[in-house]
């Protein structure tokens, strides 16, 4: 169809705002923060270019040292855990249990809740003079110890155990429209064919769910690198640096310790990682969505 | 091969409130090939499901080669199923969704390939057994499907609307072929269908279907030509049959009066006693003769459209009271829309029904 | 013949409740304890005294179940420097949230229907940079904008973080109404444009009245998303606008002295409030948003 000059102007107009998005905040914020990496800036940004120093200071500080090392664990625990909670759960509930959508609600409403409330409940919860630890001596497990919280060897699992109570029912909720698009027939197919409902799942189920997998996954995996509000409402990265993350690191380090080239050097790694999980996936789905 | 019956007794199956089949009765012999005929709704395919051991019933029993299998969980029943859309495993080859079944019953190897080897090499799927059900055309997938079942050696085949996600020609190769596989396997198939034509060409016997309930059990020829009532008179053929209201008359004769028109029905065989009641005739298309203007049962009527349809031509026609009905006469016939024929209807092709509860008479 | 060899299965009705069944219902049981546990934990906690508290069981229900802390949550906890309680925090959060959302979805939609039904060029490009940004951690973006908005003017204020919402919320929105735009049928665009219509015409008179599904799910995403950020509140909004996460994260991390337990819980309880509400009254809403969402890319 042909537009008239008139519609055309139009159409641009509406996509001004978008526009001015992508050239200032997509391309121009993040070559600058690219930029700043490259230069010594302390408390306000300088040209002063230093190559790639910052990123040296980078490897051998730390706190970033701990950051990442947090971020892996927590990532690995929890999208590994997320997956596996979630789809249990959306697997128990796809046998036409009683009730479905009352125990569905159970499961997602801690999505609704933001990460901050998600902290503060579980860092009361863990909490080992009148936690959980207290709950199981009082009644009568008098040696029991649940003090992860307070350990910085244990404190990232917290996060852990508060990020898979949060986000689980985000992956039973994508499991579970996954599960239901799978053709009654093929159930019928294997019901005759003999085979036990694990066999099912295991050998035809999970196989086919590749898309649902996928999609959850990347989700969970981009929530892991912007992790920040829960590790400040619920350790505030403590105790000492044990629970830093890589988010909070930045934050820090351009708000309150004055050091805009380190903090943007940390960002940029985050960017390319990012973009080394997103883009293949992005580009998979695109290459479907062809071939389809 | 085993060769099963299929024995279902006073059968009952309901959803919640809704009861879909109240005690239905049916035997399928061994070796036979039954046809459950009707439209979507009629429960056909949930009577299918029920054998098979996919849905639960209310009451009654149903027996698989002698055995109660009522209960029984689907592979313990000694069936085999073909679905509409296929239920292929999309991750799995052709030759592993066919031997994943007999692998997971832990028959021996050498048997599960042979078995497949076997299936592959009836329905010329050789060539095909590595590739994915993605990789395969949709004539392809349903024979793979079919495949699946042949591997099972099973007593009972149960196909539901296996051919009906097909485009027409495919359709009819397929049903050739499974016609072929009845013929040299000589299985017990019990094969779930709205369409008429694959009922007709493939069937043993015919259950026309309706609400629930097992019109008319009986072979294809029977069914097309003395139907039990108006549903299944009209259910089967197509084109549909013609129906005629009017009125039974005793004279000398017994006939059938529609208006000024009266056809003798001499030859007619009655089920019972015929009273002066009101009935419809049903005729089919292709029986309706043409005849000379002086033939004492003739009846004229006035042409209103003419379909030519190749092997032959459908006309379309109009009483003198105004009732519509269509005939079938051969492709060469010089007749045009406004002209009046004499047609004639045979009484020993027609059938009658009762006005009120369209049983026939 | 395989079948048949075996012994006659037993012809009976099989009983409901198999172990199988027992099990999956315990295992639902189990984790909905786990899921539920916080939530009850949070509700006992904030209708107890503190006496109760350090005496008792976490698990216990209140002796004198009471609502003064819920009181002195929304009243005169401390978040910091003032002790006006977390009411300020959540009028704050009311007058970003709304103006954030309404604006938010304007443009997503604006944009969204521009790139599905017109063709202009670039689209595809502006999209696919959009769909991974989507995915960029805010840290790559934050200083720059901090510099930008300072050099407008803007600074920090209620404009500069509804203006932000809005940023961050476009490629999220423009995907979920794109899509939509795109799932209707082309020949519905084709009779507005030869009924004359044009360009806002259409998205206003014809688009937007049937996108209406759509702008339920964009409000209820919207709305969680806006309520529970904590990062994007605490940079751009200023001291004077600080949503409800930031006083709350103040009231429980920064207070001195012995900590009022449950004053902390009914604090967090009150910020749980409306996305909580959002979603129960939503119900199947919540989930399509999710879904919607999900899609990502």
């Amino acid at each position: 169809m042909r537009l008239s000059l008139n519609s055309r102007l139009s159409a641009i107009s509406a996509l001004l705002p978008a526009l001015l998005v992508m050239l200032v905040v997509y391309i121009g914020a993040t070559s600058w923060t690219v930029w700043m990496s490259l230069t010594n800036s302390r408390m306000l940004p300088n040209n002063n270019f230093v190559g790639l120093r910052q990123y040296e200071m980078l490897l051998g500080n730390d706190r970033w040292i701990t950051s990442v090392h947090n971020i892996v664990i927590y990532g690995l625990l929890f999208v590994s855990l997320a997956l596996l909670v979630g789809f249990l759960l959306a697997v128990a509930i796809d046998q036409r249990v009683r009730a479905e959508d009352t125990i569905r609600s159970i499961f997602l409403y801690p999505y609704s809740m933001s990460f901050v409330v998600t902290g503060l409940v579980w860092q009361w919860l863990l909490n080992p003079t009148l936690g959980i630890q207290h709950v199981l001596r009082s009644w009568g497990f008098e040696g029991a110890t649940f003090d992860w919280i307070v350990r910085p060897e244990t404190a990232i699992y917290c996060l852990v155990i508060a990020g898979v109570w949060q986000a689980s029912g985000l992956v039973m909720a994508i499991m579970l429209a996954g599960l239901r698009g799978v053709d009654d027939e093929i159930w019928k197919a294997a019901r005759v064919d003999g085979l036990p409902k694990w066999r099912v799942y295991v050998s035809i189920i999970i196989p086919m769910m590749g898309a649902s997998f996928a999609t959850a996954a990347v989700l969970l995996s981009t929530g892991v690198v912007r992790l920040y509000d829960l590790s400040v409402a619920m350790t505030n990265g403590g105790p000492g640096i044990a629970s830093e993350v890589p988010a909070k690191f930045v934050m820090d380090h351009l708000f309150e310790r004055a050091n805009i080239g380190l903090a943007t050097a940390a960002a940029t790694t985050m960017l390319i990682t990012v973009i080394a999980v997103v883009a293949p996936y992005l580009y998979w789905r695109a290459r479907k969505g062809e071939v389809r | 091969m085993q060769k099963s019956n299929v024995d279902i007794r006073s059968l009952q199956i309901g959803f919640g409130g809704l009861k879909v089949l109240e005690n239905l009765d049916l035997h399928v012999g061994a070796s036979e090939f039954l046809v459950l005929l009707g439209p979507s709704g009629c429960g056909k395919s949930t009577l299918l499901n029920a054998i098979a051991g996919l849905i639960d019933v209310r009451g009654g029993e149903i027996h698989v080669g002698g055995r109660d299998v009522t209960w029984a969980e689907p592979k313990d029943r000694g069936i085999a199923m073909v679905f509409q859309s296929y239920a292929l495993y999309p991750r799995m080859s052709v030759r592993r969704n066919m031997s994943f079944g007999l692998t997971v019953a832990g028959t021996p190897r050498d048997e599960i390939e042979r078995r497949v080897g076997e299936a592959a090499q009836m329905l010329r799927l050789t060539s095909l057994l590595d590739r994915r059900p993605s990789e395969l055309s949709g004539g392809q997938r349903q024979r793979v499907a079919i495949g699946r079942a042949l591997v099972r050696h099973a007593g009972v085949y149960l196909f539901d609307e296996p051919l009906s996600n097909l485009d027409a020609q495919l359709r009819a190769e397929l049903r050739v072929e499974i016609k072929r596989l009845h013929a040299r396997l000589g299985a017990t198939m019990i094969y779930v269908t709205h369409d008429q034509i694959e009922a007709l060409t493939l069937a043993d016997r015919i259950a026309v279907m309706q609400g629930g309930v097992i019109q008319q059990l009986d072979t294809p020829k029977k069914i097309y030509r003395e139907p039990v009532n108006r549903f299944v008179a009209s259910f089967v053929g197509s084109p549909a049959m013609n129906f005629i209201p009017g009125q039974l008359a005793r004279g000398s004769e017994v006939a059938f009066i529609a208006g000024v028109n009266r056809v003798s029905l001499n030859g007619y065989a009655f089920r019972s006693q015929p009273t002066d009641a009101p009935a419809v005739l049903g005729i089919r298309p292709e029986h309706i003769e043409l005849t000379a203007s002086n033939d004492p049962s003739a009846v004229s009527a006035r042409v209103e459209m003419v379909e030519p349809m190749g092997a032959d031509t459908l006309i379309w026609c109009r009483l003198a009271d105004s009732t519509a009905f269509s005939f079938r006469h051969d492709a060469d016939a010089q007749v045009r829309v406004g002209d009046t024929l004499n047609v004639r209807f045979p009484a020993e092709a027609l059938s009658l029904f009762d006005e009120t509860s369209g049983q026939r008479l | 013949m395989t079948a048949v060899a075996q012994p006659l299965p037993a012809a009976r009705r099989p009983k409901r409740m198999t172990p199988a069944r027992w099990g999956l219902y315990a295992f639902i049981f189990i984790t909905a304890l786990y899921f539920l546990l916080p939530l009850y934990v949070m509700v006992v906690t904030s209708l107890k005294p503190m006496a109760e508290i350090r005496q008792g069981n976490l698990l216990a229900l209140p002796v004198a179940p009471s609502i003064d802390a819920w009181v002195k949550a929304w009243t005169s906890a401390c978040t910091g420097l003032t002790c006006q309680g977390i009411k300020i925090g959540f009028l704050n959060s009311l007058r970003i949230l709304v103006p954030s959302v309404v604006i938010s979805i304007l443009v997503g939609s604006l944009t969204g229907y521009a790139l599905s039904l017109w063709r202009v060029r670039g689209a595809n490009i502006l999209f696919g940079t959009m769909m991974v940004v989507a995915f960029i951690p805010y840290q790559v973006f934050i200083y720059p904008l901090v510099r930008v908005f300072s050099f407008t003017g803007l600074g920090q204020s209620l404009s500069t973080i509804v203006i932000i919402h809005t940023i961050f919320g476009l490629p999220t929105m423009t995907l979920l109404f794109r899509n939509y735009f795109a799932s209707l049928p082309v020949e519905l665009f084709k009779a507005a444009r030869v009924d004359g219509a044009g360009f806002y015409q259409i998205y206003a008179l014809i688009m937007m009245p049937m996108a209406i599904p759509m702008i339920v799910v964009a409000v209820i995403l919207q709305t969680t998303g806006i309520w529970n950020d904590f990062i994007l509140g605490l940079v751009f909004a200023g001291r004077d606008n600080l949503p409800m996460t930031v006083q709350l994260n103040n009231i429980v991390n920064s207070t001195q002295g012995e900590r009022a337990y449950n004053v902390d819980m009914a604090a967090t309880l009150l910020t749980a409030l409306l996305p909580l509400a959002v979603y129960f009254g939503s119900g199947r809403w919540f989930v399509r948003g999710i879904a919607a969402g999900a899609v990502k890319g």
